[in-house]
């Protein structure tokens, strides 16, 4: 059994609106997925097709007016939606660990790095301080702090970004988690600084033998630190699978312009490939939730597609999609960090 | 040399700190030259330089030294009133289309301001145009009546580029214009930016820290780093054969989106150095990886490598190919 594996999640953003409708954005529709230790799962689609919401709502850390009204994810063998908030929070920041896109807001301004790190250990292992502060040295060296013993009594408005982000992994390592979910880890960071947390995170999954689950729109970064990759539009996972096969033989047609729109593959003078706005959440269209921009639109579209094998382990949610007879090439020579 | 819409001799442009004698020292001596029908793409992590450039070409801000000609014209120290009517013929495109537009006025409206600055058009000369100019970035003319709350960012990007085309400018300067939009309409964007310098003949400045959007769009790249242009050269040699350390290194961070190209590992150490305290020398030497102690007193000359392709770094001349050096050492 996976380490996680979620199946049918349903969240829903439910309230009433400014005329007293009861209004339901379905923004998560029978996400399934499963994640097992020392693979990377990126998860890659475009604004508000619903990557972050599927990591909060594996995280529990949903807020009204948004609920989960179905589904079920299992974790280390227990359901996460059955615990109560006690049970959920010794579970959140120990076993499950969590790195967000903006790594400045994240740390509490008024506490030095060293103290943050020691609070989240002391937490959820409890013990004598010193060996939580010894662990916080360990860990800050692990994610590359020069001068850990200096830097551990820094406050974050003196960290730089490309920092702060590396504060924020060796927190979410503090507990040697056994899931760590990035979000958007290097959206606000250049992309030398870029390259050097994107290695790191990859060495520390293969040496903490950690599942991890990298959110991201950036397709360049799934192609080259992530093992499986999940596409996401409107709310719906499209397209599932490694992510040679993904990328080099996407059978979806929206993961198809979505590679195609990638500015290396982009041809000017050729229209662009996706037209169209994303649908209307309130309002789902029956069938395929991508009939409005697909070219390849069909009757039997306006029926629920089913998810298609195409090869072993890739499957696509289309009713076009054809089974991948060739062998998709390995990733060969790759030079990993 | 009618060809050069715009060009910059060593411009310097400092921001005072506060402290005294202390400055951030945004551009540090930058020669470039936009040319006609040409786009220059600028490229460079954040803190380098990149929009203040773009500001100071403008003269949004002033320039701290340095020359700026503008169509001919030396208009580094012309005062506001005689910039203004100027301004017609050099337009900018900012980043984040949805702090651009003034949320209370109707698109038409903001489409047909610079119009109405500029032309003193009728209202009902403006509508006309304004319509024209939506149909031109192909946005639908039902957008024409409502405020920039009811269009998405791409359309918003959209109606940017229509106030910038609508009084036919010989400069447009680009700031990030596609960074804050999903891969799909991103595609748009630039298809539509490329109709319109072919159409048009501008000049553009397309700054951008996205090097496939810059190879996409660009005849000419500026790499930038810490406020100096550390190399130029046609686009297809930069993705071939750049010669500055730090160009290499922005290349091989570049993650193209096929899993199976190979990555040209050259992680750099470290980040880009405070612009207040410069380093001394080259200005990279703190994170190069093939610095010797010459790099930390010397500031290194602009050589000439090839037709168009300049670099400005002293070991250069010991071999082009640092990654494979670096990787020695």
């Amino acid at each position: 059994m996976s380490l996680l594996c979620v199946s049918d999640l349903k969240t829903h953003f439910i309230f009433r609106d400014i005329n007293n409708q009861l209004r339901e954005a379905k923004a998560l529709n029978n996400i399934s997925l499963s994640l097992d230790s020392g693979r990377i799962l990126g998860i890659v689609g475009e604004t508000g097709a619903g990557k972050s919401l599927t990591a909060q709502s594996i995280c529990g850390l949903l807020r009204p007016p948004a609920k989960i009204v179905g589904g079920t994810i299992q974790f280390d063998g227990q359901d996460l939606l059955t615990l109560s908030s006690d049970e959920l929070n010794e579970i959140r920041g120990a076993d499950i660990a969590m790195v967000v896109q903006n790594p400045r807001s994240s740390l509490d301004p008024l506490t030095r790095i060293g103290d943050q790190l020691v609070r989240i250990h002391q937490n959820h292992s409890g013990g004598p301080i010193s060996v939580s502060q010894r662990k916080a040295l360990e860990m800050m060296v692990a994610v590359g702090i020069p001068d850990p013993e200096q830097r551990q009594k820094a406050w974050p408005h003196e960290m730089s970004g490309g920092m702060a982000q590396r504060v924020l992994i060796a927190m979410a390592l503090m507990n040697e988690p056994k899931l760590l979910i990035a979000d958007e880890p290097t959206t606000g960071l250049d992309v030398t600084v870029q390259a050097q947390i994107l290695d790191l995170l990859k060495v520390l999954v293969i040496q903490f033998n950690m599942a991890s689950m990298i959110i991201t729109h950036d397709l360049g970064i799934v192609a080259h630190y992530c093992d499986d990759v999940a596409v996401m539009f409107a709310g719906e996972i499209i397209e599932q699978g490694s992510v040679c096969d993904v990328f080099l033989n996407a059978a979806h047609p929206y993961t198809q312009s979505l590679l195609a729109s990638t500015p290396e593959r982009l041809n000017l003078g050729s229209r662009p490939q996706i037209g169209g706005q994303p649908p209307d959440l309130f309002n789902l269209p029956t069938g395929c939730l991508s009939q409005d921009r697909c070219a390849f639109m069909t009757d039997i579209c306006k029926t629920t597609p089913p998810f298609k094998t195409i090869a072993d382990g890739h499957s696509a949610r289309c009713h076009h999609a054809k089974p991948n007879k060739t062998k998709t090439q390995k990733k060969g020579s790759r030079s990993d960090g | 040399m009618a060809d050069v819409i715009l060009s910059a001799k060593n411009l310097v442009k400092r921001f005072p700190t506060g402290k005294a004698n202390s400055f951030v020292n945004a551009v540090n001596g930058v020669d470039l030259e936009i040319k006609r029908g040409q786009v220059l793409g600028m490229v460079g992590e954040s803190g380098s330089g990149k929009s203040t450039i773009g500001r100071t070409i403008l003269r949004l801000t002033d320039p701290t030294s340095g020359q700026i000609h503008f169509d001919g014209k030396d208009i580094t120290d012309l005062p506001s009133n005689k910039i203004r009517p100027l301004r017609k013929d050099m337009q900018m495109v900012f980043q984040d289309p949805w702090s651009a537009l003034n949320p209370r006025m109707k698109i038409g409206d903001l489409i047909a301001e610079p119009l109405k600055i500029h032309y003193k058009m009728s209202r009902s000369e403006c509508a006309d145009r304004a319509e024209a100019l939506a149909k031109r970035v192909s946005l639908s003319t039902d957008f024409l009546t409502r405020t920039p709350n009811a269009l998405s960012g791409g359309q918003l990007q959209r109606v940017c580029i229509a106030r910038a085309i609508a009084t036919n400018p010989k400069l447009i300067i680009l700031d990030e214009p596609t960074s804050s939009l999903d891969l799909s309409v991103r595609a748009g964007i630039l298809e539509l930016l490329q109709e319109i310098r072919d159409e048009t003949q501008a000049g553009f400045l397309f700054i951008s820290h996205d090097l496939g959007t810059i190879k996409l769009i660009s005849d000419q790249i500026a790499v930038l780093y810490l406020g100096h242009i550390v190399e130029q050269l046609p686009k297809d040699k930069l993705f071939d054969a750049p010669s500055h350390p730090y160009s290499q290194a922005l290349l091989s961070a570049h993650l193209p989106s096929d899993p199976n190209e190979k990555l040209n590992k050259l992680t750099l150490t470290g980040e880009i150095p405070s612009p207040i305290d410069l380093p001394s020398g080259c200005a990279f030497h703190t994170r190069c990886p093939v610095a010797v102690d010459n790099c930390q007193t010397s500031v290194p000359m602009s050589e000439k490598i090839s037709n168009g392709h300049f670099a400005s770094c002293s070991q250069i001349a010991h071999g082009n190919n640092i990654i494979q050096r670096a990787n020695k050492i």
